[in-house]
């Protein structure tokens, strides 16, 4: 008897994994992200002549038929929720197929870029994490008019490209709301998906905890999913959770990570009342939707009061100041000037 | 608040302060009635100029050098006429200028742009 080696089992291991694409457009180029439920590829379309990414059911990894039925529906779930949403910040979807083997893909655009939690690290200044922030901010107030929640929002889940375009990723766990009774979803089970797309690399210390969307599962990532996301309480999510996430998110890229800030006391007082607001306990005390958020760090960007912040008179000030200092600067000048003539043709 | 209307008003005001302080100066006084109004109309004119440009120039650089220029080349007449008080007429009048034309491209709501 001989024994393989642990490279070679490795490599036996992979060439296992990776999808048998024949019959497909698609020719596989590499794997570039694996998770408990599906592989994404770097495929190139052959009739387009075009990188995609591919993301794969991981069928043999599922235990029992029925439940590889149910993935294999909720990533279909997953990809037409995507392809509903027609947004510069959201990744679109290009195909939805079947492969030999019966493991379902769907093909969808190949994002080069950096993930957040890594790109910016290069980003010095607060103006620019916010207007970063805004852009994340539209691409979600996009998806939540078209009744969509995230329910994944974190920095490992939005893609910056080179030319600063940003991108939000992993829709698996997104939930379809009811389009006409506002905040009350649709009972879980006929228009959720749920969809356990680990694919993408995760941060150390988060996790993803469960797959499946009946009332009382707790899904998503620690640190940015909202209070009722944690408890499970999945019947009464609602735009307001992923506005929690995104108050998460915010406090992240203002220099603390998640929910444990760290470094709290070096956000600007006005900033820290928006990632409060945020991402208070209960959702009714928070923003209640993400224009109202995005519009409030909109309002900090031009130095305008924000709604989540009473400022005193000092600060009132200095936020005048700042916002108008070439001005009053250019006005005291010309007033000192005067006030040296005054004097000067006496002496 | 357009942006002629800022470069006017602001213009306007702060000519007629530059032409009040000619109070402080005894040897003046008798003009003062003239010397505002001069200077507020001198305002008035720098400031329609610096907002007109503000319509067709959106760079600060630029709005604060031309408004230099206009108030410089005004005062400048105005000392010329006058034979006299070069520094005291054109110095002022030229940092009137800068905050004008800073104020033109900073303040005021740009035309809107028509759909092509």
């Amino acid at each position: 008897m001989t024994f393989l080696s642990d490279k070679a089992l490795e490599r036996l291991r992979t060439a296992a994994a990776e999808p048998d694409l024949t019959g497909t457009r698609y020719r596989l180029l590499e794997c570039v992200g694996r998770g408990g439920m599906g592989i994404v590829c770097a495929a190139q379309d052959e009739k387009l002549q075009r990188r995609v990414a591919l993301k794969v059911l991981d069928a043999p990894g599922c235990d029992g038929e029925m439940e590889t039925r149910e993935l294999a529906d909720r990533l279909i779930r997953e990809s037409r929720v995507l392809a509903s949403l027609e947004h510069p910040g959201i990744v679109p979807v290009h195909d939805v197929g079947t492969l030999a083997d019966g493991r379902v893909f769907y093909a969808m655009k190949f994002v080069e870029g950096q993930r957040l939690d890594k790109m910016i690290e290069t980003v010095e200044a607060v103006p620019d994490r916010l207007r970063l922030f805004l852009r994340i901010c539209d691409a979600m107030a996009f998806a939540h008019a078209r009744g969509v929640l995230h329910r994944d929002l974190k920095p490992a889940n939005v893609m910056v490209g080179p030319f600063g375009e940003v991108l939000v990723l992993d829709w698996g766990l997104a939930k379809i709301l009811p389009r006409q009774s506002g905040h009350q979803p649709r009972d879980a089970g006929e228009r959720e998906t749920a969809v356990d797309n680990a694919a993408a690399p995760q941060p150390a210390g988060s996790a993803r905890i469960s797959t499946v969307t009946e009332h009382g599962t707790v899904m998503g990532t620690p640190g940015y999913m909202s209070p009722e996301q944690a408890r499970g309480d999945v019947g009464h999510l609602d735009a307001r959770s992923d506005i929690f996430s995104l108050g998460a998110l915010l406090r992240f890229l203002l220099g603390s990570s998640g929910a444990a800030a760290n470094d709290a006391r070096q956000i600007p007082r006005p900033l820290r009342a928006i990632c409060s607001q945020a991402m208070a306990e209960r959702p009714e005390d928070r923003y209640n939707a993400v224009p109202q958020l995005a519009a409030d760090v909109s309002r900090y960007l031009d130095g305008l009061p924000v709604t989540a912040y009473r400022e005193n008179m000092i600060e009132r000030a200095g936020r005048f100041y700042r916002r108008h200092q070439v001005a009053i600067l250019l006005i005291a000048a010309y007033l000192i000037m005067r006030a040296l003539f005054l004097f000067y043709p006496r002496r | 608040m357009n942006k002629i209307l800022v470069g006017v008003l602001l213009g306007a005001v702060l000519g007629a302060v530059d032409g009040a302080t000619a109070w402080f100066t005894p040897a003046v006084r008798a003009m003062l009635l003239g010397i505002v109004f001069g200077s507020t109309i001198k305002g008035l004119i720098v400031g329609l100029a610096a907002g007109i440009f503000a319509r067709k120039v959106n760079s600060v650089p630029l709005g604060i050098l031309f408004g230099l220029a206009v108030g410089f080349v005004l005062a400048f007449l105005v000392a010329y006429l006058q034979h006299g008080y070069y520094f005291a007429i054109i110095l002022p009048g030229s940092i009137v200028g800068i905050i004008v034309g800073y104020a033109t491209q900073t303040y005021g709501v740009p035309p809107a742009t028509a759909p092509r």
